[in-house]
């Protein structure tokens, strides 16, 4: 069972934090291990992903994408009907409600896209917490709306303006709360990145999705899929997906945001183009400059926009069990129209990245089953849209 | 023995304190690193802390964030902080410990950057997202060189943890006075005190107190309590306020004179 008790998986992971915040994990880490493994927690927790939250979400399959790709079939789960639009809410449940249970009234969150804050400002709400997002200064000004709704549900948005003012630099920022705030406060994290046992941690909220997509593709097809897509920035809905079927026989594809294309500069494929290296409390893939200077990144999918990856994603790529593949910003708008307009549901930016992916490899995935988690729903990104159609427009007038 | 040790042995002989400043190498530039460093010794700082700048310092606030982002601005990377140490050693003997986030140790290779700062003139290194947990090979290759490996006890640090930091710490043992970031603050921290008498009941080593010491008042409260302090946003401050003015190094020698005369 992975990760170790050091909290590695293979050589990635681990705790590389400030001595002001080992107790903080290791009271977390024990915390988790006895009460939200626990059978109370656990169904408590069930019970607010059902009728709260709206689990299980759908397996559909979806005719017309696999139709328009050939003779495949593939198996759309459906994280974008789940309650606030994206996959995220399964950690935030699970986090909050623990943070909850130890006593900790005040939450604090970082957020790219705004949809972990989001879906952290929602489970606060729900559960009557303190809530608190650090969002960079660049972010705010790209997910106006995001902000909006966060303040709505009550929780506090405090603008990053160190650094490049994206997600990592929130990241810090949240961190720094924490290292001052320990004492009173949980610090919710959005994917499966950080320090140990935030990478597990995570993962266990998240395998909700790969525990349904099992069960219902077992009943519908009465076999287990050959192949699962996702979507991977930090790696929480990929992983998600993935981990229930570890032991399958069932290939693992992840797909990394190309941004402007992998020659650039301007992506954000950590386990594709990067380096093994410390960030944010884990070893794993990072991007990089050779002095180990943090890269900045970019994708037209914000929730991909960052410069790590969780350990365990990195342990899948290292010892073969996973692959990773990556699509440029132009593919993942082939993706998003594609699905769009063959099903009439219009993804993420984030997800349309493993649609355009299986649209690339189309021809080897003939006469196979598959699993594509669709993390999430575009109704966010509409306004990118809009200003990259504005800017092919002018570049081809 | 290294310098940082024979430093504290001759401190305890004549009961004398350390005055520890930090300065992020690199701010504004190489060059006025070097000649800050040696404009500290002659204002009488016994051993000197220099930041190696990262672009994510998780363990800073804004003082030595922005101080860290001019030193990048500088195009300063771990080998330009080895060659600063290395000019720094033609003309001075002082004890010198490196501050540095893990991820450039990392990039360089532990066992090269170990090999590499040794034999630039580097005493010690402090690590701030490296706990003792995850230092065990870094640790080896420092114990092999003679380099000291500065470990960090927190307020939140309990007392097997105490004990462990106490064992294994080389040079001093770093105590983080609050829990927070770096930055100049106003207050000492009473709860501090109880925090050292934690760690003395475990270790004889050299105990050095930093985060948020700006002011000879403070110090004059802190002095009977440890054997050094450690001083960076305050005079990262007193350098970010005259990064134009051609007298910076009498201002940063002014204000260390100041500061070493209130542990006295």
């Amino acid at each position: 069972m992975l990760p170790d008790k050091r909290g590695y998986f293979g050589e990635f992971g681990g705790r590389f934090v400030p001595e002001v915040l080992v107790p903080a994990l290791k009271e977390l880490e024990e915390a988790y291990l006895s009460v939200a493994r626990a059978d109370s927690f656990q169904k408590e927790l069930k019970s607010y992903l059902k009728d709260y939250a709206g689990r299980p979400t759908p397996l559909y399959l979806a005719e017309n994408l696999s139709r328009s790709l050939g003779n495949t079939r593939i198996y759309l789960k459906r994280e974008d009907l789940l309650h606030t639009g994206a996959h995220k809410l399964n950690n935030t449940l699970g986090q909050v409600l623990l943070a909850k249970k130890m006593g900790k009234n005040r939450i604090i969150a970082e957020t790219g896209a705004g949809q972990h804050g989001v879906a952290t400002a929602t489970a606060c709400a729900l559960l009557g917490m303190e809530c608190i997002v650090y969002m960079g200064k660049e972010d705010i000004k790209r997910q106006s709306l995001n902000v909006l709704r966060m303040e709505t549900l009550g929780a506090e948005v405090r603008c990053v303006e160190g650094g490049s003012q994206t997600l990592k630099d929130a990241v810090n920022e949240a961190l720094r709360d924490w290292v001052t705030n320990v004492r009173t406060t949980f610090y919710v994290l959005g994917s499966v990145v950080g320090p140990h046992p935030y990478p597990m941690m995570v993962r266990d909220f998240q395998s909700v999705i790969g525990k349904e997509a099992r069960e219902q593709i077992l009943q519908k097809e009465k076999r287990l899929p050959d192949c699962l897509i996702a979507c991977v920035g930090g790696g929480s809905n990929s992983i998600g997906l993935f981990y229930p079927f570890y032991k399958d026989k069932v290939e693992f594809i992840g797909v990394e945001a190309g941004g402007s294309g992998l020659n650039t500069g301007r992506h954000a494929a950590s386990l594709t183009k990067g380096k093994k290296g410390v960030l944010h409390g884990a070893l794993s893939y990072l991007l990089q400059d050779k002095d180990g200077q943090i890269k900045p990144t970019y994708s037209i999918a914000p929730g991909l926009d960052y410069p790590g990856v969780g350990p365990e994603l990195a342990y899948y790529k290292k010892t073969g069990r996973a692959k990773f593949a990556t699509v440029t910003d132009k593919e993942a708008l082939s993706g998003f129209f594609l699905l769009s307009r063959t099903e009439g549901i219009i993804p993420a930016l984030e997800s349309a990245h493993a649609i355009a992916y299986a649209k690339k490899i189309s021809s080897k995935l003939q006469d196979k089953l598959v699993i594509l988690n669709l993390s999430g729903r575009g109704d966010k990104d509409m306004h990118i849209i809009e200003e990259f159609s504005r800017g092919e427009n002018e570049q081809n007038r | 023995m290294n310098r940082i040790d024979e430093k504290f042995a001759r401190l305890r002989k004549e009961g004398g304190k350390a005055f520890i400043p930090f300065i992020t190498c690199g701010d504004p530039d190489p060059s006025m690193s070097e000649k800050i460093v040696l404009t500290l010794e002659r204002a009488g700082a016994d051993i000197v802390e220099l930041g190696v700048p990262f672009s994510d310092p998780i363990a800073d606030g804004p003082t030595i964030q922005a101080s860290s982002q001019r030193a990048l601005n500088s195009k300063v990377n771990l080998r330009r902080v080895l060659q600063v140490v290395r000019r720094i050693r033609r003309r001075s003997e002082i004890p010198l410990a490196l501050l540095t986030y893990f991820n450039p140790v990392y990039q360089m290779g532990i066992r090269q950057f170990v090999r590499e700062a040794k034999k630039a003139g580097v005493d010690g290194v402090i690590i701030p997202d490296l706990p003792l947990e995850e230092a065990g090979s870094l640790k080896n290759f420092m114990d092999e060189e003679g380099l000291d490996l500065i470990l960090l006890v927190a307020p939140t640090s309990v007392d097997e943890r105490i004990k462990m930091v106490g064992q294994l710490s080389g040079g001093f043992i770093y105590v983080v006075s609050v829990t927070g970031t770096t930055g100049a603050r106003e207050k000492v921290p009473y709860p501090v005190r109880k925090l050292i008498l934690r760690i003395k009941k475990y270790t004889n080593k050299p105990i050095c107190l930093g985060f948020g010491i700006s002011t000879p008042e403070q110090v004059k409260v802190i002095r009977t309590w440890v054997d050094g302090i450690i001083v960076g946003s305050a005079l990262i401050k007193v350098i970010e306020k005259n990064l134009k003015n051609k007298h910076l190094l009498e201002e940063v020698e002014e204000f260390a004179v100041k500061m070493k005369a209130s542990l006295i």
